[in-house]
């Protein structure tokens, strides 16, 4: 049988590839977006494991809420990355220091 | 190994090696479709793990939906990837050893001593009449119907704001001015002359 530890290992080892791919791509907005996405997924993971392995539902029932909110924040996300490229025809992250940050 | 175990490591193995691949890829374009590769067998173990409904709507919503916008914006945009991966290979290193250190930190809680088998026995597996679905929504409609209206309520606040973003009036195009047109009366537009006839030649 498949154990918890297992679950939370793949969940583990999915997160920690995208912190990795947040450092590397820390130029590329589109694939930090896709970088979230994976990170998100890894707590669902987690979610959904436990779920099974606790016998509650609750946990399926907060995955559910997380999609939603991962889908709304990959929609804003991306209208917001077409207006920075129609205003600066770039999307590198160097080169948005406008509010001098 | 049993054939379930064989499944999960299947799923888990091209899981892993496209979510690298996501990371890696020069193109966005191929990020994006390994992307819906590790989409689809996170898909396959959540069914191992009887959640049977977010696995379909994961393969609907996030297949369907959101990798589809993703590869929309991909296209729209010009990107110019020479620029775009600059610095891949110097920040290669520290992203490695973060990596590293944040997984190894993990399996140490994470591992099977705290959360192996003999703490947490493997759950007897659903009787066949057993409804993931109903399930999920009779919790969702009951106990968590409020954080389900503010769910509808996130997603409506989205649709507006992307809409409204990516909304541009252009002021050099053509177009017609619905409202006026219904307005308009028939004084405006017709005008009645009066004059002597001709006399016929």
């Amino acid at each position: 049988m498949i154990s918890l530890s297992e679950y939370l290992l793949l969940g583990a080892l999915l997160f920690v590839i995208s912190v990795a791919g947040i450092f590397i791509n820390r130029k590329n907005l589109i694939v930090l977006l896709m970088c979230i996405e994976l990170m998100l997924l890894a707590v669902n993971i987690n979610f959904v494991a436990f779920s099974h392995f606790l016998g509650d539902v609750t946990g399926q029932v907060f995955v559910f809420f997380i999609l939603t909110v991962a889908a709304a924040e990959a929609a804003i996300g991306l209208a917001i990355l077409i207006v920075l490229f129609r205003n600066r025809r770039t999307i590198d992250v160097e080169d948005l220091d406008s509010l001098k940050g | 190994m049993s054939f379930e175990k064989f499944l999960f490591y299947m799923f888990a193995i091209i899981l892993l090696g496209a979510a690298v691949m996501v990371v890696t890829r020069r193109n966005p374009v191929h990020s994006a479709l390994f992307l819906v590769l590790v989409f689809f067998n996170m898909a396959g173990i959540w069914i191992l793990a009887e959640a049977e409904f977010l696995a379909i709507a994961l393969v609907l919503v996030y297949v369907g939906a959101v990798m589809v916008l993703f590869l929309f914006v991909i296209m729209m945009l010009d990107i110019d990837l020479a620029t775009v991966r600059a610095g891949f290979v110097r920040h290669l290193p520290l992203g490695v050893l973060v990596g590293a250190v944040m997984f190894l930190e993990m399996a140490l809680v994470l591992g099977p001593k705290h959360f192996g088998l003999a703490r947490y026995a493997a759950p007897e597996a659903a009787p066949a009449d057993y409804n993931n679905t109903a399930e999920l929504g009779l919790s969702l409609f009951t106990q968590h119907l409020y954080a389900l209206e503010i769910a509808a309520v996130i997603l409506l606040v989205a649709m507006i704001a992307a809409i409204s973003l990516t909304l541009r009036k252009r002021p050099q195009t053509k177009r017609q001015n619905i409202t006026e047109q219904h307005m308009v009366k028939k004084k405006d537009r017709l005008k009645i002359v009066k004059m002597a006839a001709e006399d016929k030649r």
